[in-house]
């Protein structure tokens, strides 16, 4: 259960939310709207624990984050703005090393199947760079189908460049996971359903719903 | 007068910016009093130098100068540490306050420690241990500043600073060691600045009332310019604009 | 966690492989350094002889300083730096692990090239293995004092300029003994005294500069 309470953002010398508090459990889907810089992205940072807020704490099973750091993030999977994949290695070199850095053994068969779940299991000994922003996505993704166990997700617009194709796989994938019992929180500019339980939202600038 | 002073309410911008104001007035004050009684006694008082004439009177100048480098930058490396460690906002613009005079009094040091060695030694400087590492020291605190300079956000500035400084503050025992060492291997007659003529009483007394000068001109600079960056800094607040409006 | 190391040094050695061309530039950064000093202070054997280990050293200093570009930017820029912010592995480990890496890549190869440099400045052959010795044992030194100064300026502007800024000043211990250990042993004093003290830093570095530099990071981040 992840919970954050009296979370204050400020960019610049603008403050964009005070006073944030939400509580997210598992099974439940978490969806932080907003306009463009309204603290989405930062939001999601300070419930990683990338960015520490200027007030407020972010707690995990009671705990600060701050406190717990990796036993916190062998919990977590984020997926940000970044692809974080490197161009030089190939879509199978970058899974697994995105697995071994978060303490996720691979098989080889694993991961396959994982790029094979997000469409991408052809290119799977090309480099990188010669994939497109979409392709390159949907390997960045590629982790959300090797991680069954982790019960946080944060996403960051994980759909963007994705095709139609793509953006109904990853729903399923995250409908799939939040029914198993994990908590995600996302964010995203393109409007569509995804299928929870409990489905919550927060509009920056605009409170809890 | 017993009661309880509530420090911590010091440690608030908005708290301390007035406070800082009387500081600034009453060690300018002192310090220029200081100053004044130790050029005094410097330049006036202290007997004449038997081997190196009137010229040695620039130590008066010199030595504490070096001393107010050195100490300047471990106060400066302790606000920054305390800023890092209890993420209060006032210690790291302290720490950025110093920077600039810290490094104001190790040029000055360098450059009367040339002063000095043209008619003592013949040349306008000299790879002696203490001047080479005064030299170190100044990159130290350029360092500091340009990495404060290059960063825009103040959290990061003074967090990233405080990381440097106490790199710093670990390292120049090393480094002072270090050019010690260098020194003694390369240099058979040690050609030394600091081997001073042994110290007359009075000597000793300007030298030290000029640090004290020092030490008081540093707290005055470094309070008037932490009121910039508070103001600076917290220039989006109600009080600051509230000030503005009162025409303070 | 070892696990996860080791795919941390595999991975930057396979993308330094990918990318010879990347490391070699630095190896041509150090000898076009060392030939530029007989041109610029004339060719006059016994001179040179003086001169070269500090030569040699001071080209290092600089090759490696040069090369602390690669060690986080490189990561920094496509998010897999963030994603080891937030990894299972301690990133003080994390960080130990890629200046390791970086190290073998841009450190060692200075480390082997040198003998033959220092012959072209005709240093004589008993003084080689303890010129090898010292920048052994030196430019690992470097290259964990430069993880700081490296993690301190990520992303900033002011590139390369800021970055010797702040750590060539924090060299110099390393330069001041590591140059002075081939003086000592050329003065017939024998290099042990200051391949020890090299050694001392290098430990110093190592069990420092990793946290220091994970905490340099985080801050670079938030």
């Amino acid at each position: 259960m992840l919970d954050a309470a009296g979370l204050r953002c400020v960019r610049g010398e603008r403050t964009l939310f005070s006073g944030l508090d939400l509580t997210l459990r598992g099974g439940e889907l978490l969806r932080i709207a907003g306009a463009n810089g309204s603290g989405k992205t930062s939001l999601l940072r300070m419930l990683c624990g990338l960015l520490a807020p200027v007030e407020g704490s972010v707690r995990w099973q009671g705990e600060d984050i701050r406190r717990l750091r990796e036993a916190f993030w062998s919990q977590l999977v984020y997926v940000g703005h970044a692809n974080a994949i490197k161009d030089d290695l190939t879509a199978a070199e970058n899974l697994a090393i995105s697995c071994a850095l978060h303490g996720q053994g691979g098989t080889a068969r694993q991961l396959r199947a994982a790029l094979e779940r997000l469409g991408v299991a052809a290119s799977e000994r090309e480099p990188a760079r010669v994939l497109s922003q979409g392709q390159r996505r949907r390997v960045a993704l590629a982790r959300l189908a090797l991680s069954p166990q982790a019960p946080l997700w944060i996403l960051d617009e994980p759909f963007t460049a994705l095709d139609a194709g793509a953006v109904a796989i990853v729903r399923e994938l995250i409908a799939e996971r939040v029914a198993r019992g994990a908590a995600v929180a996302y964010t995203t500019h393109v409007e569509l359903d995804i299928a929870a339980a409990v489905a919550l939202r927060i509009d920056l600038g605009a409170g809890l719903r | 007068m017993s009661g309880r002073i509530n420090w911590f309410k010091y440690a608030a911008p908005q708290t301390f910016y007035p406070v800082a104001r009387s500081l600034a007035a009453g060690f300018g004050i002192l310090a220029a009093l200081f100053c004044a009684v130790g050029l005094y006694i410097g330049f006036f008082v202290a007997p004449t130098d038997h081997q190196q004439g009137e010229a040695y009177r620039i130590i008066f100048i010199h030595v504490p100068a070096a001393w107010m480098s050195m100490f300047i930058y471990l106060v400066m490396a302790f606000w920054a540490g305390v800023g890092l460690a209890f993420n209060t906002r006032l210690s790291g613009m302290m720490a950025s306050a110093l920077a600039p005079t810290g490094a104001l009094f190790t040029f000055i040091a360098l450059w009367t420690g040339s002063l000095w060695g043209k008619p003592t030694w013949g040349t306008w400087w000299v790879w002696d241990a203490r001047l080479t590492s005064e030299l170190i020291l100044l990159f130290l605190y350029f360092g500091f500043l340009a990495l404060q300079a290059a960063i825009d956000d103040p959290r990061r500035a003074d967090r990233a600073g405080a990381v440097l400084a106490l790199v710093g503050v670990v390292n120049i025992p090393i480094i002072y060691f270090s050019v010690q060492w260098w020194n003694t291997l390369h240099q058979g007659a040690s050609v030394s600045l600091t081997s001073a003529p042994t110290m007359a009483a009075t000597m000793f007394a300007g030298m030290i009332i000029m640090a004290f000068g020092f030490w008081f001109y540093s707290i005055a600079a470094a309070m008037m310019r932490v009121r910039c960056i508070i103001l600076e800094r917290e220039r989006g607040s109600e009080w600051v604009a509230q000030l503005i409006r009162s025409g303070a | 966690m070892l696990e996860t190391l080791r795919w941390v040094v595999y991975r930057d050695l396979l993308l330094a492989m990918r990318r010879r061309s990347d490391v070699l530039t630095i190896l041509l950064f150090f000898v076009i350094v060392v030939s530029l000093f007989p041109l610029g202070v004339g060719p006059e054997p016994a001179m040179l002889r003086t001169i070269a280990p500090g030569v040699i050293w001071v080209a290092a200093l600089l090759a490696s300083m040069l090369a602390l570009g690669r060690v986080f930017a490189l990561d920094h820029a496509d998010g897999t730096l963030e994603q080891m912010l937030l990894g299972a592995t301690p990133l003080g480990a994390i960080v130990a692990a890629k200046v390791l890496a970086h190290w073998v890549v841009t450190g060692l190869p200075l480390v082997l090239l040198a003998p033959v440099l220092a012959l072209q400045f005709d240093l004589p052959q008993q003084f080689l293995g303890d010129l090898m010795l010292s920048l052994l044992l030196g430019t690992p030194a470097l290259s964990l004092i430069g993880a700081i100064g490296a993690a301190l300026t990520l992303g900033l502007r002011g590139g390369g300029a800021l970055l010797a800024l702040l750590v060539l000043p924090l060299y110099i211990p390393v330069l001041v003994v590591g140059a002075g250990a081939l003086d000592a042993a050329a003065a017939g004093l024998g290099a042990g005294a200051h391949l020890l003290l090299l050694g001392a830093f290098l430990v110093m570095a190592g069990a420092f500069a990793p946290w220091v530099a994970a905490v340099a990071l985080r801050i670079a981040h938030e």
